[in-house]
């Protein structure tokens, strides 16, 4: 105890204030003022007489508050005061009027971050664009062309760019300045120019656009993509190219991804934040966590540095980066063994028996030598009794623990279609208990192989381990749960093959003492944190959760470690449960009224199908990484031995000889994944020569393609008329955030000055298939026009940039995944200068392109290549995911089977602009679907024309306006379950039929409300329960993803219609990817000769020691990706300008001091940047913030003499096959919902001090 | 007694994400004008670092607060008001720009005007102060998250009596924010160094502010301010600091800062005090007793004879019942949950904090048998990777004992909930152990945990 004492004798001194002569004057003082000076003489107190002080309360004062929030690239979705004072927006604050979570709970309130708090700094700017802008070499090359051809705008441009000298003249200029200020009209001439004449000359699907994330503005979004979709161009997906698609969630799943609000995370009674920085990149939810603590909730942070979210953590685990999987895979061991194995943990047997694939049965293929390995599911086909029952490939198997005898359980996918089995698509096992191990039962012990990849160069090695096993009609089967035990190594007495003798056994996966030398954690902690989230799953009936972020999804094998990850939340019992299960936070933006967005968005009400193309593989082959790929595509596959560069592997790959690009071009082929542009011939000509022989188009096409006469455009991507001629960008910064292989980009696409340093692949590396062409091709690009409000690396190399409309200063709508309301944008102010809204922009070019359009083009016949789709019965177009590819002899080119659909679709392009401001007819004659749940709208569209109004004339004459943006809101929240209470029983009912299970009460609460735009203009609306998503908010609950399922019995959109830990579609075998499993990070030195990690060398110039460091890109706590990054409060709170943080003991070894200049150089290009050096940065790793975009203090680069590049300047884009996987089951294309992931976790650089003196 | 009303706010460090949200919106809302931009009159510090300005904690240095003179009576430590006024054309004890830092901008017109050129255009930093190009060395928040920390961080000046306890080194670290606005102090050194009386004490709730019609620019508050929160507006040449933003407090808004913490660990309130204490407990001898002290100040607004008292003042009856309402005697006085910033400087400070919880140090974790226990999971306050020794250098200058009594209860309030939380028979001997009840303990873990708009402000 202090001593007391102290302060007693304290006390006898009198309190007073330095000495008489201070108290004097003090005292004197006072009779001059009229403020009261304290007794004591210490302060001045006042009461009256403040005008001084007006200053204040002026500056306070506002003319009105305007409710917007911000649109794009952020998930947070936050509702916002927007003050105006004279016409002026003067700055923001938060709204805090969210509907209450509950009596017992915190609030949403008041969502926002800084970033949002200091967006009305770019209403007045100086990087604000005001007006449109042309590359004045390619404007006055245009008005010269255009007075030399009649005043014609598409002949103008057929004159500039199938002239080489010219054309070049102005994609070289690309990114160097010379903009020049132009007209609207002129911009939109231009651009309508290029659109026609591309899809006269080279085909719609030329035509490209490219904006993301539609949830946080949906009318801009959907503006861009009205108009592609209405001309027959491409949009690009986002999800999967951002890599923020987690390629786990379709595999288990079959869905795209469906999480928690942020709100459920106040349910879970433990949490696991697993590479997601919680307070940076989820700012408005944070409080969330922080709170839930206090609940007594536990909380874990793995994350290989000190991040911000770590001090909130009980415990830290700083596992190596990309490592992980090998974490989550001996946590994973310990729980089968001690909640399975060890004993029988009741709420996890009947969980996993019920809702997983876990007692399935998988049969046995001899693997020579008396081993064995796992195979393809056993289905009724293979049963005598019901191999004749419809769709029966499509129907698993598993025994009945009672009988002993196999079962054919209700709600496989063959139970979602066809008339046989109307209402059997549920859960319900009708009294069956699914046996989960044949361990107890009657068994032979039957040694099996797995593959393995834990070596640190990631190849493949074998896994003797063994199963229990039976045979039924002469199959060798066994149980999904066994085979797991085997892949995690917990073995059972009496079963053949090598198991680690205990959790310290570090040789055998994957025990915890495995792992630690991986991931660095010790054992006893990964064996410890894995056996608390299951004892905690198990007390509180599934209230585990496990946030995911982008730390753990950015990687090449992040699939991998998602399934990892989800078999700790999926054996656990925490799906589908409030507070439990996975919480993958990586961009994918929920739009909760979905059906009636992806009807205005695909433009579904006048054309089906649209094109929807895959970004990643579209890159990947356009801006020519695939010429720079050093090893070939059977280097990943379990088959394989090791990965040496050159080497090849043993016959038994399917993917031996074959590169990454002739594994797409196969994927396109067989109808697997989309490809766009299609055919090496325009799509208008082929419907011409086929109406011109009197056929089908279809017929037409597949003749061709067998006769060789047609190939399939990404066989041959740099011929000349099979590169994307024209890319629009709105809502996006391509160049300055998303596009990995950014130097790529820069010398293929624009012909523009690139930094790119890579040497291209060796001739006995090159594709098989795809054609290699001894040019590659520089400036594929045409037209490359951007919309936006602020100077970004894409405007900058655009030859076209429109000035856009702030988010406050237009109409929109906004929901996110992370609360479950829908609120709005409004215009603060109307746009200033010459800015247009999205919706207006795009009505602009429309209203330009259907009048050039009308003369040059007319109404054409297009067919559109449509891939095998997900939530159809496309799904089923392939028994087993047994690969049949028609090129190689191994079956015919059907479409729709082992082909893509061809779909013939008419196209006015005379009536385009009609057609995009008016709802069309297939609306109402179709239906709008969502996740195969079709809903009636036609009284819905009747609505909207009284609504918003009908049109008057032309093509679209008597439909429900769309001219306006609020009525396009008026649409979308008329046509979406979520918005719609209608809607949402009526698709319930729809579902009902099919499932047999009782759903529309879940909707019935709010039958009758509809959410119109002015309720979104007050407070956020809290959304309806509805089929569009798998979880509920009835009663007022927090929304968790698989409510329905698990509580009403509804099948997942898989296979077995439970959630899947076995996968047999033949290329995930061939990858040794059928079970969760762990793989490295690639070895970037083993396949493209980079430096060893550590190496303290020269390796770029020469002239400076560099040091060659793991090189990661996490999310920026002073920017959404590269929004904000340039904005003045943000780099004032941070460093302004480029950043890469690095430990200090890496820094010492190359002698960098905090805040020097250094430069990271790798193969792909060159960055520039200040060093931060800090303890909390792990040794080895370095951290360059992503998308810090290049526009602000980059100087010129000691390598490349030229200006220093952005984060992606030193990634690129690797593919991995298993991404290219379609038409079978729950791996399906659908857009956003599976396609190949632009990862760039695994990429290293060289980090070397360079010269202090920087030139501009 | 002399009963007054003193508004003051509360924040709960062991919330704060340190996103800066309320430095942005308050910067935005009140500071951003030509002669303001380097001024953030609320600003996020992470900790272990050098703070803004930096290393205004060193009073050493920058002679800021109050001092005991050998008799035991009150006086500025920069020198007493007779100094003052004698020194009032040369005052070396002032921060220079680059203490704080040089603010700038950037040529980003340049990214539109850009001529056809060999390069990619690109936007340069510029002065504010000079307009010519610069390195960018110094920022408003420089060493956010440890940046450049293996470097500067020791000079902290909070580390210098503890700095065997603290390493920069990986396998150690330990960080937490410090959002920081002025204290509103019951006992202002800035007023008091003000030879021109411009600052004063609004009487009816203790807002300080500077009457921008007397100030004469001298700046002694600058320098008599021991946390720097008075700031100089070069262009006016007047004195600036944070208002508690009155004109919303008066219509009845919180602060922007706190009403847009996304933390949502913002509490504010009112509080009574007696007047007639405050020199008293601003002369306690031994500065670790000032926590306490100051406590003594605080009068029970449910305490009838001050309520009389507080009426008898002139204090109306709904400011009484705010002050019955208060999150912030609940938090200062009933659960003893918050601590003042810095008593040792003797300024009676009016916004305080409670000190934030982290992550057990590895070497225990692995000693632990069940961290599911209680006792392990939530008490280990010896092993917090934040030395509690930073923390009361902070809070309690020095005394390790009140910090650890705010950490405990706060953990044992962890330890409590989780039973209720997994539907487990509560143990009344979790908050027992703490001197708390069951339900006080409750009530704490709804005003930290749920804290409704309503009762955080």
């Amino acid at each position: 105890m202090k001593d007391r004492t102290k302060q007693a004798q304290g006390s006898t001194t009198v309190a007073g204030l330095d000495g008489s002569v201070s108290d004097a004057l003090v005292r004197t003082r006072r009779y001059f003022t009229k403020s009261k000076v304290s007794p004591d003489l210490r302060t001045v107190l006042k009461t009256g007489g403040r005008e001084a002080d007006d200053f204040y309360r002026d500056r306070w004062s506002h003319d009105k508050i305007v409710r917007s929030t911000h649109g794009v690239n952020c998930t947070g979705s936050c509702s916002w005061k927007v003050y105006v004072k004279d016409g002026i927006i003067t700055w923001e604050t938060q709204q805090t009027d969210y509907p209450s979570a509950g009596p017992d709970s915190p609030e949403y309130e008041p969502r926002g971050c800084p970033r949002g708090a200091a967006f009305s700094w770019y209403t007045y700017s100086p990087t604000r664009v005001r007006y449109p802008y042309v590359r004045g070499v390619l404007l006055q090359m245009f008005r010269e062309a255009k007075s030399q051809h009649d005043g014609d705008p598409v002949r103008a441009w057929e004159h500039i760019v199938e002239n080489p000298r010219r054309a070049k003249a102005y994609k070289s200029a690309r990114g160097k300045g010379g903009l020049v200020r132009a007209t609207w009209e002129e911009s939109c001439e231009i651009i309508a120019a290029a659109h026609v004449y591309t899809i006269l000359k080279y085909g719609p699907d030329r035509v490209a656009g490219f904006s993301p994330i539609p949830a946080m503005s949906m009318v801009s979004h959907a503006s861009g993509a009205r108009f592609i979709n209405l001309i027959g161009g491409s949009m690009l997906s986002f999800y999967d190219w951002y890599a923020d698609l987690p390629v786990a969630s379709p595999q288990v799943f079959g869905d795209q991804t469906d999480v928690p609000e942020s709100g459920d995370w106040w349910n879970a009674g433990y949490l696991i934040m697993w590479g997601s920085n919680l307070p940076v990149t989820r700012t408005p939810d944070a409080h969330w966590m922080t709170e839930a603590r206090y609940r007594g909730q536990k909380v874990i942070a793995v994350a290989p540095d000190y991040a911000d979210n770590v001090k909130f953590a009980d415990e830290w685990l700083p596992a190596k980066p990309g490592t992980d999987g090998a974490l989550a895979m001996a946590m994973g061991h310990v729980v089968l063994k001690e909640f399975f194995v060890d004993r029988d943990t009741p709420y996890f047997t009947h969980y996993v028996k019920t809702y997983t694939d876990l007692p399935y049965l998988v049969c046995l293929d001899e693997a020579g030598e008396g081993t064995f390995s796992p195979g393809k599911f056993l289905t009724a086909a293979d049963l005598a009794e019901t191999a004749s029952s419809a769709n029966a490939a499509f129907k698993t198997v598993l025994i009945d623990a009672a009988t002993g005898e196999p079962v054919v359980p209700n709600g496989s996918l063959g139970h979602r279609y066809g008339d046989a089995d109307v209402g059997k698509w549920n859960l319900n096992l009708d009294g069956v208990d699914p046996q989960l191990t044949l361990i107890d039962a009657e068994h032979e012990g039957v040694r099996v192989h797995l593959p393995r990849f834990d070596s640190p160069d990631g190849s493949a090695g074998q896994l003797p381990r063994g199963v229990p096993a039976r045979r039924i009609q002469g199959r060798l089967v066994t149980t999904v749960f066994d085979l797991l035990l085997a892949q995690y190594g917990v073995g059972r007495e009496g079963l053949p093959g090598e198991w680690p003798s205990s959790y310290d056994d570090a040789d055998a996966p994957y025990t915890p003492a495995w792992q630690e030398p991986i991931t660095g954690i010790p054992a006893a902690t990964a064996a410890r944190i894995g056996r608390e989230f299951a004892a905690n799953a198990e007390e509180s009936k599934g209230r585990s959760m496990i946030v995911m972020g982008a730390g753990t999804n950015h990687w090449f094998h992040s699939d991998t470690i998602y399934r990892a990850f989800l078999t700790l939340t999926n054996v656990t019992g925490c799906q589908g449960v409030n507070g439990g299960g996975w919480a993958h936070y990586v961009g994918q933006e929920k739009v909760r009224p979905l059906t009636g967005y992806n009807q205005i968005a695909n433009a579904l009400d006048w054309n089906r199908p649209p094109r929807n193309m895959i970004q990643t593989a579209f890159w990947y082959l356009h801006t020519n990484q695939f010429r720079y790929d050093q090893f070939s595509a059977d280097t990943l596959s379990a088959t394989r031995g090791p990965s040496v560069p050159g080497q090849d592997g043993p016959a038994a790959s399917s993917f031996a000889g074959k590169t990454t690009a002739d594994v797409i071009a196969q994927s396109a082929r067989m109808g697997w994944m989309p490809s766009y542009p299609t055919f090496d011939r325009n799509p208008l000509e082929l419907s011409d020569e086929a109406a011109g022989a009197g056929k089908p188009v279809a017929e037409h096409i597949v003749e061709q393609l067998k006769s060789g006469e047609l190939s399939f455009a990404c066989e041959d991507p740099d011929a000349k008329q099979n590169y994307p001629r024209v890319l629009s960008i709105w809502r996006a910064n391509l160049l300055g955030s998303s596009g990995k292989g950014n130097e790529y980009f820069l010398r293929h696409l624009l012909g523009a000055d690139s930094s790119l340093r890579a040497s291209e692949t060796p001739p006995e590396l090159r594709p098989a298939d795809v054609k290699w062409r001894e040019e590659a091709p520089e400036g594929k690009l045409d037209l490359l026009m951007t919309i936006d409000f602020r100077q970004t690396s894409t405007t900058i190399f655009s030859d076209v940039v429109l000035p856009a409309a702030t988010w406050y200063e237009k109409h929109d709508l906004n929901t996110t995944d992370m609360h479950p309301f829908v609120h709005s944008f409004n215009p603060a102010i109307a746009p200033p200068w010459q800015t247009r809204t999205d919706w207006d922009a795009w009505q602009s070019i429309a209203a330009k392109f259907s009048e050039l359009a009308a003369i040059h083009l007319g109404v054409r016949t297009d067919v559109v290549a449509v891939p095998l789709t997900h939530d159809t019965i496309d799904a089923m177009a392939n028994p087993h995911g047994v690969v049949r590819d028609w090129k190689a002899g191994e079956c015919e080119p059907i479409p729709g089977v082992t082909m893509p659909k061809l779909v013939s679709v008419e196209r006015d392009y005379g009536a385009v602009s009609d057609k995009m401001n008016a709802l069309g007819p297939l609306a109402d004659t179709l239906g709008a679907t969502t996740k195969g749940v079709t809903f009636d709208v036609t009284k819905e569209v009747e609505y909207l024309r009284r609504k918003n109004g009908a049109v008057r004339g032309g093509v679209a004459d008597g439909r429900p306006s769309l001219k306006r943006d609020i009525f396009v809101c008026e649409a979308i929240l008329a046509m979406s379950g979520t918005t719609n209470g209608h809607l949402a029983t009526q698709g319930f009912r729809t579902l009902e039929k099919r499932t047999g299970v009782k759903l529309a009460d879940l909707a019935s609460e709010h039958e009758g409300k509809q959410i119109t735009f002015a309720d979104t203009q007050g407070p956020p609306v809290p959304v309806i329960t509805s089929p569009e998503w798998s979880g509920s908010e009835t009663g007022g609950r927090r929304y968790s993803p698989f409510t329905i399922n698990v509580e009403r019995l509804k099948p997942w959109h898989t296979l077995t219609g439970r959630m899947h830990f076995y996968l047999d579609h033949d290329w995930m075998s061939e990858l040794g990817e059928n079970m969760p499993i762990y793989r490295p990070p690639l070895n970037m030195a083993a396949l493209f000769a980079e430096p060893e990690l550590g190496n303290i060398d020269d390796g770029s110039t020469g002239a400076v020691e560099g040091l060659t460091v793991r090189y990661l890109t996490p999310h920026n706590k002073w920017s959404i990706h590269s929004e904000y990054q340039d904005n003045l409060f943000m780099l004032s709170l941070s460093r302004g300008g480029q950043n890469i943080w690095m430990s200090d003991r890496d820094a010492a070894k190359v002698g960098i001091k905090d805040n020097d200049w250094i430069e990271a150089v790798n193969r792909n290009g060159v960055v520039v940047a200040r060093a931060i050096v800090s303890h909390r940065m792990p040794e080895g790793t370095v951290y360059m913030y992503h998308a810090q975009d290049r526009l602000i203090d980059v100087p010129l680069a000691e390598t490349s003499g030229k200006r220093g590049g952005i984060h992606n300047s030193l990634t690129r884009l690797l593919i991995k096959p298993s991404h290219l996987i379609g038409g079978y089951a729950q791996l399906c294309f659908a857009f956003n919902y599976l396609g190949p992931t632009g990862n760039q976790r695994d990429e290293v650089t060289i980090i070397r001090k360079r010269s202090q003196e920087v030139v501009y | 007694m002399r009963v007054m009303a003193q508004m003051a706010m509360v924040m709960n460090l062991d919330k704060c994400i340190g996103c800066h949200t309320c430095s942005v919106t308050c910067k935005q809302a009140w500071t951003n004008r030509t002669g303001t931009e380097y001024i953030w009159f609320n600003n996020v510090e992470t900790r272990p670092g050098l703070g803004y300005p930096r290393t205004y904690e060193d009073q050493e240095k920058w002679e800021g607060g109050w001092e005991l003179n050998k008799r035991g009576r009150l006086k500025l430590k920069s020198g007493g008001r007779f100094k003052k006024l004698m020194t009032i054309f040369s005052n070396p004890k002032l921060p220079s720009i680059n203490e704080y830092y040089e603010p700038w901008t950037y040529d980003y017109a340049t990214l539109t005007d850009a001529p056809a050129q060999e390069h990619t255009p690109v936007a340069r930093p510029k002065s504010l102060i000079t307009g010519k190009d610069m390195k960018i060395e110094w920022s408003a928040n420089w060493d956010d998250d440890l940046g450049g920390a293996t470097e500067t961080a020791h000079m902290d000046p909070m580390l210098k009596k503890i700095a065997d306890k603290v390493k920069f080194e990986f396998e150690q670290t330990f960080m937490f924010y410090l959002p920081r606005i002025c204290e509103h102090c019951l006992n202002p050194s800035c007023a008091a160094s003000c030879p021109s009386g411009a600052i004063y004490k609004r009487e009816e709730d203790g807002i300080v502010l500077v009457d921008q019609d007397k100030c004469r620019g001298w700046r002694m508050c600058v320098s008599g301010c021991p946390y720097k929160k008075i700031y100089f507006n070069h262009k006016t040449g007047k004195a600036e600091k944070c208002t508690f933003c009155f004109p919303r407090i008066e219509v009845g808004l919180p602060t922007v800062c706190s009403e847009t913490c996304v933390g949502r660990l913002r509490y504010i309130g009112l509080m009574l005090y007696d007047a007639d204490k405050v020199l008293e407990a601003a002369v306690t001898p031994d500065e670790e007793d000032l926590y306490e002290a100051q406590r003594g100040v605080f009068l029970d607004p449910n305490d009838p004879e001050v309520i009389r008292e507080a009426e008898k003042a002139g204090i109306a009856r709904d400011w009484i019942e705010a002050a019955q309402r208060s999150p912030i005697y609940a938090l200062i006085n009933r659960f003893k949950v918050a601590l003042p910033l810095h008593p040792e400087y003797r300024t009676m400070p009016m916004v305080w904090y409670i000190p934030p919880l982290s992550p057990v140090i590895d070497v225990v974790r692995e000693t632990g048998e069940d961290a599911e226990d209680s006792k392990n999971l939530f008490a280990a306050i010896d092993a917090l990777r934040i030395p509690i020794e930073y923390l009361a250098e902070l809070f309690t200058a020095g005394d390790v004992e009140p910090v650890d009594r705010v950490l405990k209860k706060m953990a044992a309030m962890r330890s409590y909930m989780r039973d209720i939380n997994m539907g487990r028979e509560p143990n009344a001997a979790i908050p027992a152990s703490v001197g708390m009840t069951e339900e006080e303990m409750y009530d704490m873990y709804r005003l930290l945990a749920i804290a409704k708009y309503d009762e955080r402000y």
